[in-house]
């Protein structure tokens, strides 16, 4: 069954288009992304997924439920973690994760058993009983996580689950994501504007621009579609040659010529380096610099859009 | 899910008083005005005649009622304002994505809205005894427990209410000043409205606070203006419209 399905789903907000026309279909047990920048809709998305917010046109389902006519199922089907954290900063870890197992209607031996469960999973045990307004933004963003898995649900949503986090916390939480998903199944529909984020926790990732999925497949696909390796290379004596060589070679794509030297487009997934540094042995051309690129996500981004991330948000900004 | 969910409205309720208890600093501060009103006031006019307030009946015996009054009102319109509070924090998400009726979580929060005010006003009335207050009948005060249930009901509804119109506390808080001042100075409870113009008057017979003084007045001093029956059969319908009007609205409020 597919965890989540949309046909046409659009939210608009007077003139403005948040979503527009979107068909996606989320399969279950994957880890689903959702990159785009900021102003992309995502939120808005994952608004509608989860109830908070009416469709202005379109069909979705979640878990199979419809978001419009069984909202309830939905509810109860689903666990979100906010963009913004949204924790009672007065409660400790254990009364808001005992807060919200009420919420979802949990026996008391469930409420215990899971609770524990999961305060040990996002290693929280020890300051279970602390507020969490003394957590740090890394901790409360891993109760927020252990909070929206203990109704076990279907699907996790994560809105921008690592924002703001510093980069050694942000890979100890997509640790917890993965464990997640591996241990428990549980289906996760990310969205994030990182794109490492993306490239390392996701399955599929739909790359999102303006309200609208415009590529969607595994990273590893996307990147392959954007070609190999780039090489930049500063180079000093008989370029010509070099080019002219380089251009016959079976795995260079094209050579383009720089002000430094050349640019070589490979086609394949190697890095060639020690064979062009070789070709320029032989050549006698003095290599000064040499530059890899990898096509990354945010080369497939730049190549559907025109833009990178941060161009395109600073433009939905304005 | 059911139109009401027990569990739920306990979490509820035991998350605001949780939050009450572990914040003394808040207990004192919705305590500041109503003991102001009580120590000035009571002490000021102990010795005057305000026409209206029967023979016999001291100052101190006729303020207190409205106090409590006053305080059950300013502790139950800011539970509006924790509403809007958990908006800014970003917990109003956590509660509006459960699968939980709104009126469970409408009902949840006037239960704590409501538990903390008994509170409150409790607190009041015992900080009134060394002022000089005396309870005529003991026995009447269990029909004080009501009314002041009924009382807190009707303004965390309103609290609500009014909330799930506003997206920030900042006007929320300045509209509730506009409100409850005019809500307590019309109810009755500093003086008889039997002196104010008759536009007044009428402004306070359609005023919940109104009969919950008269109610205490009457349970308390012994003294009321109506039956003591009529006020808590206006405050039961009061209480039951504002729960209503509460849910209702509430359950229009989309996204956050």
């Amino acid at each position: 069954m597919n965890a989540i399905r949309t046909t046409g789903l659009s939210k608009r907000y007077g003139e403005t288009v948040a979503v527009d026309d979107l068909s996606v279909t989320v399969e279950s047990g994957e880890v689903f992304g959702m990159l785009g920048p900021n102003g992309a809709g995502k939120s808005t998305l994952i608004g509608m997924l989860c109830t908070l917010s009416t469709p202005t046109d379109g069909e979705a389902t979640v878990n199979g439920y419809d978001i419009r006519s069984e909202r309830d199922a939905v509810r109860d089907s689903i666990g979100v973690v906010f963009q913004e954290p949204a924790l009672d900063e007065e409660l400790t870890a254990a009364e808001n994760l005992a807060f919200h197992a009420r919420m979802y209607g949990l026996s008391r031996e469930e409420r215990r058993e899971r609770i524990g469960d999961l305060l040990d999973l996002v290693e929280l045990a020890d300051v279970a009983d602390d507020p969490v307004g003394e957590y740090s933004g890394g901790m409360k963003r891993r109760l927020e996580i252990a909070r929206g898995l203990i109704h076990e649900p279907e699907v996790l949503f994560l809105d921008e689950p690592t924002l703001g986090l510093d980069a050694q916390t942000r890979r100890a939480t997509w640790r917890y994501i993965e464990r997640m998903n591996d241990e428990r199944g549980v289906t996760v529909v990310l969205t994030t504007h990182y794109m490492e984020e993306a490239d390392h926790l996701c399955d599929r990732v739909a790359i999102v621009d303006d309200g609208n999925v415009i590529a969607l497949d595994t990273p590893t696909t996307l990147k392959a579609q954007q070609g190999g390796d780039m090489l930049e290379l500063g180079l000093e004596g008989d370029v010509v040659t070099l080019t002219a060589r380089l251009e016959d070679t079976p795995w260079v794509e094209s050579v383009t010529a720089t002000d430094a030297g050349v640019q070589v487009a490979l086609a394949g997934d190697r890095t060639r380096v020690p064979d062009v540094v070789r070709l320029a042995d032989e050549t006698g051309v003095t290599i000064t610099a040499v530059e890899v690129h990898r096509p990354s996500l945010e080369t497939v981004f730049l190549a559907l859009t025109g833009n990178t991330i941060a161009e395109a948000a600073a433009e939905g900004k304005q | 899910m059911s139109l009401l969910d027990p569990q739920a409205v306990y979490a509820l309720w035991l998350r605001d008083v949780k939050r009450f208890v572990r914040t003394p600093s808040q207990v004192a501060g919705t305590l500041v005005f109503p003991l102001m009103f009580l120590v000035f006031l009571g002490t000021g006019f102990s010795d005057a005649a305000l026409p209206g307030i029967p023979a016999g009946v001291e100052y101190i015996q006729y303020l207190v009622p409205g106090i409590v009054g006053f305080t059950m009102l300013f502790g139950a319109s800011f539970a509006g304002l924790a509403i809007l509070g958990a908006q800014d924090t970003g917990f109003l998400k956590e509660i509006l994505v459960a699968p939980v009726s709104r009126t469970s979580i409408v009902l949840g929060w006037i239960a704590g809205g409501a538990t903390t005010a008994l509170i409150q006003g409790s607190l009041v009335f015992l900080i009134a005894i060394p002022l000089g207050f005396r309870v005529a009948n003991p026995l009447l005060l269990p029909v004080v427990a009501v009314v002041l249930l009924l009382l807190a009901v009707t303004f965390v509804g309103f609290g609500v209410a009014l909330a799930s119109q506003f997206s920030d506390t900042q006007g929320f808080g300045l509209l509730i000043q506009f409100i409850v001042f005019p809500i307590f100075f019309l109810s009755g409870a500093l003086f008889p409205l039997s002196e104010l113009p008759a536009v007044a008057q009428y402004l306070g017979r359609v005023n919940p606070l109104t009969y919950g003084v008269d109610a205490l007045r009457g349970a308390l001093v012994g003294a009321s203006t109506y039956p003591l029956a009529l006020d808590v059969l206006a405050l039961g319908v009061s209480a039951a419209v504002m729960v209503a009007v509460g849910a209702w609205l509430f359950g229009r409020v989309e996204s956050v």
